[in-house]
C-alpha cells in the first residue's frame, strides 16, 4: 500500500436550500491510497461531483474530517488550499474547459505560470506527444474536436506533475469511441504510478477502473477495493 | 508565456468592444492632450507675441486700455489717436533705454484674398522700432530712403498675401495712394508679419492725421522702475499707460475661465470613458465565471486572477492612451483652426502645442486611469469561489 492521498473521515456537505437541508455528501468515510485507480459512481445528484470538488479542495467541508496527502484541509485557508490544487492536483472537466484564446500548448503553459514552474516548451509539447497530440500544438481549442480538448486537458492537469488527477465525467461529452480511448489513456497513466479518481455515471467505462466506490444519496453504498 | 500576453489574447476574444473600449478611452485621452497642449500652446504664444513687441510699456489715447493692448496685438479698426507731443515730452527721460511712436491705420481693401476683400493693417513707424525689435530682419530690399518718402516695407505674410516683391507698387485704396515696396521683412511668427510698415511722417500725411499717433512703445534700462514711471505719467491729460505684462495677465485670466468650461469637457469625457472601461470588463468577468473559476482549480491564486483582469485593464487604457496620442497629433491642426475662429483673440503662432513630454504624461495618465478603473472588476473576479464560480458558469 502506497502513500495515502485521500483520508476522509465522516466528510459532510449540506447545502441549504431556502428552509431545506440538503446534505449532498453524508458522513463519508473514505481512503485512497497511491497507485489506485479509482471511479465514483452513482446516480444523478448522488454527490459524486461534490466529493470530488471537496478532495479537490474546491469546496469547503460542513463536517468531518479530510486529508489530502497528510494535509489536514477541513479548515484550511483559500491561499493555502490554492498551493495543494496547483501542485498536487490534476483537474479534469466534463466540459474540458481550456481557456478559448490559447492554443493548445498555452493552455499547459498556463497551468505551469500559475503554479510557478519554469519549464521549456518542448516539455509541454512532449506532454501533447504523449496524449498522441503533437500536431495539434498551436491549435485553438474551437480548432480541436471534442475527444482531441480532453486529451489535451489531460496533457495540461499532467503538466505539473501532479500527485493525482481528478476526473469529473470526463467522458460527458464523447462518444463511445473517444471515450474509450480517454479511459486508454487513464489506464496507462495509472500504469505509470499515477493515481486517479473519476466521478461517472458510465457503467461500461467506470466498471474498467481498479476500485469501484458507489454512492447514493450522499452515502457509499459500495466500496469495492 | 505571460500575463500581458494572456491579457492581450483575451481581449483580442471580441474584437469590437475591446476596440470600442479603446477608442472611448482614446477619444478621451485625445480630448485632454489638446486641451492641455492648447493651455500650454497659448500661453506660450501669447507671452511670446507680448514678448516679441519689444516694450514693456505702450502709451495709448485714454479708453479700455486692454483693448487698445490687443488693438496693438491684433489689429483693426476704430483705434483712438493721441498727440504726438507727448512723445516729444518722454523721449529725453533717462529711465527709458528705446522708444517709439506709432501710428495704426486699418484699412478695407475690396480686392483682397482674391476679391473676398479685408483690412489691411498699416504702420507709420520711425528707425528706433527697428532698435526696439533687434530680431526683426529684412528679407530683401531696405529700410525707407526718407522720412517722407511714399514708400513701404512689407511684413512676410502681407506680402505673402499681396503677391508684392520690392520694387512693386501698393494701392492704399480709400486714400487713393499709390506706394512702393522698398523692403520686406522675414517672417517673426509675430503680428508684424501681417503689417504693412511706412514712414510715420508718409503715414501721418497720406491718412490725415499730422502730429497724430496711435501708440508710444517703450522699453526701460530697469523693469523696476515701472511703478515711478507709470506715476509721474499718470497726470498727464488724454493719456494712458498700459503695461503689457498686465495685458497678459489679463488676456490669460480671460482665458482660464473659458479653460474651466473646457476641462469640465474633458473631466467629464475621462469619467465616461472610465465607466465604459469598468462596465467593459465587469461584463468580461461577468462572461467568464466559469473560465475563471476553472483557472482557480489548475492553480490560479486570487492574486493571479486579481493581476490578469488588472492588466486587460491596463491593456486598455493604455492602448487607449496611445491611440488618444495619435488623435490628439493629427487633429491638433484641425483642432486649431477651430480654436482660431472661436477665439475673439488668437496670438500667432503654435496655439496647440503637443510636445512628448505631454504625451508621456497622457500615456502615464491612461495607465493610472486603467490601474483604478480595474480595481474593482478584478476584486469581483479575485474573490469569486472556485466551485461556485464553476458551477455558477455551467
Amino acid at each position: 500500500m502506497g502513500e495515502l492521498i485521500v483520508k476522509a473521515e465522516k466528510l459532510t456537505k449540506v447545502y441549504k436550500l431556502s428552509a431545506e437541508e440538503i446534505a449532498a455528501v453524508n458522513n463519508v468515510d473514505l481512503e485512497i491510497s497511491s497507485g489506485e485507480f479509482v471511479s465514483i459512481m452513482g446516480p444523478s445528484g448522488s454527490g459524486k461531483t461534490t466529493l470530488l470538488d471537496m478532495v479537490g479542495c474546491l469546496d469547503s467541508i460542513t463536517s468531518g474530517q479530510l486529508e489530502i496527502l497528510g494535509n489536514d484541509v477541513s479548515k484550511m485557508k483559500e491561499s493555502r488550499l490554492v498551493n495543494i490544487r496547483r501542485r498536487k492536483i490534476g483537474f479534469i472537466f466534463q466540459d474540458f474547459s481550456l481557456i478559448p484564446s490559447l492554443t493548445a500548448l498555452e493552455n499547459i503553459q498556463l497551468t505551469l505560470y500559475f503554479a510557478g514552474i519554469q519549464k521549456k516548451p518542448k516539455e509541454s509539447i512532449r506532454l501533447l506527444e504523449k496524449v498522441s497530440l503533437a500536431h495539434r500544438v498551436n491549435h485553438l481549442p474551437k480548432q480541436l474536436s471534442g475527444g482531441e480538448k480532453q486529451r489535451v486537458a489531460i496533457a495540461r492537469a499532467l503538466a505539473t506533475e501532479p500527485k493525482f488527477l481528478l476526473a469529473d465525467e470526463p467522458t460527458g461529452h464523447l462518444d463511445i469511441e473517444n471515450s474509450q480511448e480517454i479511459l486508454s489513456i487513464f489506464k496507462q497513466l495509472n500504469e505509470e504510478g499515477l493515481t486517479i479518481i473519476m466521478a461517472t455515471h458510465n457503467q461500461k467505462l467506470g466498471l474498467q477502473a481498479k476500485r469501484i466506490i458507489y454512492l447514493v444519496d450522499g452515502r457509499i453504498v459500495e466500496n469495492n477495493k | 508565456m505571460n500575463i500581458i500576453s494572456i491579457a492581450y489574447k483575451n481581449l483580442k476574444r471580441k474584437k469590437i468592444r475591446s476596440v470600442l473600449t479603446i477608442g472611448g478611452v482614446g477619444i478621451a485621452v485625445a480630448v485632454l492632450v489638446s486641451l492641455m497642449g492648447f493651455d500650454r500652446g497659448y500661453q506660450e504664444s501669447l507671452t511670446g507675441n507680448i514678448d516679441k513687441m519689444g516694450y514693456q510699456l505702450l502709451i495709448t489715447a485714454k479708453g479700455c486700455p486692454y483693448e487698445a493692448a490687443t488693438m496693438m496685438l491684433k489689429g483693426g479698426g476704430g483705434l483712438r489717436y493721441m498727440e504726438k507731443d507727448i512723445y516729444d515730452k518722454i523721449r529725453g527721460d533717462t529711465r527709458i533705454d528705446k522708444v517709439t511712436p506709432q501710428l495704426v491705420s486699418t484699412v478695407y481693401d475690396p480686392d483682397r484674398l482674391d476679391g473676398q476683400g479685408g483690412f489691411v493693417m498699416y504702420m507709420g513707424i520711425i528707425k528706433s522700432y527697428l532698435e526696439l525689435k533687434p530680431w526683426v530682419k529684412f528679407k530683401s530690399g531696405q529700410w525707407f530712403t526718407s522720412e517722407t518718402a511714399e514708400e513701404v516695407i512689407m511684413g512676410y505674410e502681407a506680402a505673402e498675401v499681396e503677391q508684392r516683391l520690392v520694387g512693386d507698387k501698393i494701392f492704399v485704396s480709400n486714400v487713393n495712394k499709390v506706394l512702393t515696396v522698398i523692403g520686406i521683412f522675414e517672417r517673426s511668427g509675430t503680428q508684424d508679419d501681417g503689417i504693412v510698415f511706412l514712414p510715420l511722417k508718409t503715414a501721418q500725411q497720406i491718412f490725415s492725421l499730422p502730429d497724430k499717433l496711435t501708440g508710444v512703445g517703450i522699453k526701460l534700462k530697469n523693469i523696476q522702475e515701472i511703478g515711478s514711471f507709470e506715476e509721474d505719467l499718470y497726470n498727464e491729460p488724454g493719456i494712458q499707460i498700459i503695461s503689457m505684462a498686465q495685458v497678459r495677465g489679463t488676456i490669460l485670466n480671460l482665458i482660464s475661465s473659458a479653460k474651466v468650461m473646457t476641462n469640465s469637457v474633458a473631466v467629464i469625457a475621462i469619467f465616461i470613458a472610465v465607466i465604459g472601461v469598468v462596465n467593459t470588463i465587469l461584463m468580461s468577468v461577468f462572461e467568464r465565471t466559469r473560465e475563471i473559476g476553472v483557472m482557480k482549480a489548475i492553480g490560479a491564486s486570487a492574486m493571479d486572477i486579481f493581476r490578469l483582469v488588472w492588466m486587460e485593464t491596463i491593456l486598455v487604457c493604455s492602448l487607449g492612451g496611445i491611440l488618444g496620442s495619435i488623435l490628439a497629433l493629427s487633429g491638433s491642426s484641425l483642432v486649431e483652426h477651430i480654436i482660431k475662429m472661436v477665439l475673439p483673440y488668437a496670438p500667432s503662432g503654435q496655439l496647440v502645442l503637443i510636445k512628448p513630454g505631454l504625451l508621456f504624461v497622457a500615456f502615464i495618465g491612461a495607465i493610472i486611469l486603467g490601474i483604478i478603473a480595474g480595481i474593482y472588476p478584478a476584486w469581483r473576479a479575485a474573490s469569486m469561489r472556485p466551485v461556485e464560480a464553476i458551477r455558477t458558469g455551467e
